[in-house]
């Protein structure tokens, strides 16, 4: 399967290492990135194959989440059909 | 790659706006179960609903996870109780012990289908259902209740109507120590739709398949969320809106339920595209309709911006679904949404516009506190008149009334969870006794005559 990650927040050093870190050692390949600064609002939006990952859909973004709320940042992890499913017909 | 303001959208919506699946409904048939013995009826009803349901609330927790969408009820529906009983005969109120055990085991937060279908008239079995249902609902936690008493193809059964007044006060009666709960578990239906994955009126109807899921989605933060967004708008727009809304909710849904029946190896049922509110700030309907330019729910303009939504939910909603069915559309249970409680605790919501608004809403009055001195007649002519709205108009009317008992004006019974709370409304008791007392069936009217 593959996940949509999105991470909003105010923009600070290390945001994108952090999440490629947690996505890297989970064997979570990243597959597109694309990133903007709103008025300082930090906003990184990913797509990744979750195909050989060593951890369960969950606990990765349990994961996440932690991180998230360790730099103030929210951060989701949701299944890509999700959002496949609500804005394509 | 996804547009990145739909992402964002998606987000903003589960995050900020209470988006959510309100509920998964298996719904099981009960009908191979029945057998002379009622005792032997119990376990096999027991030991068919562990075995299907087993795996309900695992999977769908798993569901829940995996895409991050929240899902707040597993919820089982089953064939009326009514139909046991039939064969069974005995104490009806066994089964219902045993539907709390099934719940208790499988871990759902509803079982609903202790009810009856009697819109012509009792059979076996009903009349002993329908007065076991005070007990039956104060002896469980669970367990949810619903009769249907009339429709358009068979007319109201005024005998029926005349003996759920009864049961309704009884049932407030018998948990009056807790806020009255057992009249909140139970309602009363013309036009009962068979395949509602809503309670308290969920039940499995008899031409449904063997086992089967049901999903329905919630989501008025949203629309009042998108409707905020366009203050100066006219009113085709604001249509418009809604039923853009609608169609992205309901997709949700739709993803859902085609997972759960993957997942469980049960055929998909319906999507019911409805807008529930609950108590929690920011998902009420009543804040839409204000949203759309009402100083507060109850106000003239409410029935017409409520007929808006309800119709622009469907329509926004059935594209984006296979099968649509259950109730579908808005639904305006006063004590389970935050706008509705402060309208009726200022004075603005009455009983009477409610009564109107009931005529292009989704279902009737719904979870509204009445005094508890109440007569049982006054209570029984107000299921009558919703039941000629629902029965006149084809659609589903339903009527869900707490007696408060020993509480009168001015107070309010509070239920907790998504329940809510609610004021003690004030009703029109000059007495429709005579009326109730003729008993008989009103003839189903002309609209009955399609073929």
């Amino acid at each position: 399967m593959r996940a949509v990650i999105t991470v909003v927040g105010k923009d600070t050093v290390g945001i994108l290492s952090g999440v490629s870190e947690v996505c890297a050692h989970n064997g979570i390949n990243i597959i597109e990135v694309s990133q903007s600064i709103l008025q300082e609002l930090f906003c990184m939006i990913m797509l990744v194959d979750m195909e050989g990952a060593t951890v369960t859909f969950s606990d990765f973004s349990d994961e996440l989440k932690a991180m998230g709320r360790e730099k103030n940042l929210q951060i989701h992890a949701m299944h890509e059909d999700v959002f496949n499913t609500m804005h394509h017909v | 790659m996804i547009n990145t303001r739909d992402i964002l959208e998606t987000i903003q919506m589960i995050e900020n706006e209470n988006l959510d699946i309100r509920t998964v409904t298996m719904g099981i048939s009960l009908l191979d179960c029945c057998c002379d013995d009622i005792d032997k009826s119990c376990g096999k009803v027991y030991d068919k609903i562990t075995r299907l349901a087993e795996r309900l609330v695992p999977e769908v927790d798993a569901i829940e996870k995996e895409y991050g969408i929240p899902i707040i009820n597993k919820r089982i529906a089953v064939t009326p109780v009514a139909m046991l009983t039939a064969a069974s005969g005995g104490d009806p109120v066994k089964y219902a012990r045993t539907l709390q055990k099934v719940a208790d085991t499988v871990g759902v937060n509803f079982i609903g289908g202790y009810s009856a279908l009697v819109q012509k008239g009792f059979s076996a079995g009903d009349e002993a259902l329908i007065s076991s249902i005070p007990e039956a609902l104060a002896c469980t936690q669970n367990l949810c209740s619903s009769v249907n008493i009339g429709s358009t193809k068979a007319g109201i059964n005024m005998d029926a109507v005349a003996l759920m007044g009864k049961v309704i006060k009884r049932s407030a009666e018998l948990t009056k120590d807790d806020n009255c709960i057992g009249a909140a578990k139970l309602v009363v239906f013309c036009n009962a739709p068979e395949d509602n994955p809503f309670m308290a009126g969920a039940f499995h109807g008899p031409g449904e398949p063997e086992c089967v899921i049901n999903v329905g989605v919630s989501g008025p933060g949203v629309v009042r969320a998108a409707l905020s967004k366009i203050p100066g708008a006219d009113i085709a727009e604001v249509a418009d809106t809604v039923k853009k809304t609608a169609f992205k909710i309901t997709r949700m849904g739709q993803l859902v339920a085609t997972q759960a029946a993957d997942r469980l190896g049960v055929p998909f049922g319906i999507v019911d595209l409805s807008l529930a509110p609950t108590p929690a700030v920011g998902d009420s309907v009543a804040h839409i309709l204000e949203e759309m330019g009402l100083e507060q729910c109850g106000a003239h303009g409410t029935t017409a911006c409520l007929a808006l939504l309800n119709d622009a939910v469907k329509k926004g909603g059935t594209m984006a679904s296979s099968h649509v069915g259950g109730l579908s559309g808005a639904f305006i249970p006063v004590s389970e949404d935050a706008g509705m409680i402060d309208a009726a605790r200022s004075g603005c919501l009455t009983m009477e516009k409610l009564e109107a608004m009931t005529s292009v809403c989704s279902v009737g009055l719904d979870m509204i506190v009445i005094p508890g001195d109440t007569p049982a007649d006054v209570i029984s002519a107000i299921i009558a008149d919703e039941a000629a709205i629902g029965m006149v108009n084809s659609k589903t009317t339903a009527v869900r009334l707490i007696p408060a008992i020993g509480r009168s004006g001015g107070e309010e019974l509070n239920f907790g969870g998504l329940l809510g709370s609610g004021p003690v409304m004030k009703i029109n008791t000059a007495s429709p006794a005579k009326f109730i007392s003729r008993g008989g069936r009103i003839p189903a009217p002309l609209q009955s005559l399609k073929n």
